[in-house]
């Protein structure tokens, strides 16, 4: 399952109530605002997103990953808008039987999403000076 | 001639001025079809860096265009290591 949310992810439906019976296992990864990116201080950030495509396009992240894996269930929550220092821009989280397949779905959910999502997003520095990044 | 229906995001959107377009166009798939909208706005992309879409699916540039087609030309994504 998969959301594009303008709210903080820590409070998105998605993350409660997460739980199977044959589920012994939850790994999470979360991807979080950092301050500095390539030497620049970043006071802000905009997450802009395909929303029907990137939805389209995680389905099949999913499937490939539950195609792979001995896993159970996947979920995944991404941020649009704008965010500060430190909240939580993507959330993941897979549930399995055992902890080594959630690790290994969860690394090769963050690694597809990232190179195939359609969503961008811009950096504010603190020099008032702004763009998007891999922009040429 | 077909009519499609233009979605635009992030860098394209700026460099467009506007979020979509409604456009008639006789170009036969999407590659020529982005070379016709690059040449009339200055688009700075080469279609090499870009992904294409047809109404919420990724398809190759050689995909014949159709009437009513909803087509976003996508740019680099964020990424990140």
């Amino acid at each position: 399952m998969f959301a594009l949310s303008d709210q903080p992810i820590t409070e998105h439906p998605l993350l409660r109530d997460y739980t199977h019976d044959e589920a012994g296992a939850l790994a999470v990864f979360e991807g979080r605002v950092r301050v500095k990116n390539q030497g620049r201080s970043v006071t802000q950030l905009e997450y802009e997103g395909a929303e029907a495509l990137a939805q389209n396009e995680f389905v099949r992240i999913e499937k490939e990953a539950l195609d792979r894996f001995d896993i159970v269930e996947v979920r995944c929550v991404h941020r649009v808008g704008l965010l500060k220092i430190g909240d939580v821009a993507v959330w993941i989280g897979v549930l399995a039987g055992h902890r080594g397949p959630a690790f290994d779905a969860c690394r090769y959910i963050i690694d597809e999403l990232k190179k195939r999502l359609p969503i961008w997003k811009k950096e504010y520095y603190t020099d008032g000076d702004s763009g998007w990044i891999n922009a040429p | 001639m077909n009519t499609v229906e233009i979605t635009y995001y992030a860098m394209l959107k700026e460099q467009r001025g506007r979020a979509s377009e409604t456009v008639q166009t006789d170009a036969g798939d999407f590659n020529a079809l982005y070379e016709e909208l690059r040449a009339t706005h200055g688009f700075r992309y080469p279609r090499e860096r870009l992904k294409v879409a047809r109404n919420d699916e990724f398809v190759s540039w050689d995909t014949p265009v159709r009437d009513g087609d909803r087509v976003a030309f996508i740019p680099p994504v964020a990424g990140g290591r």
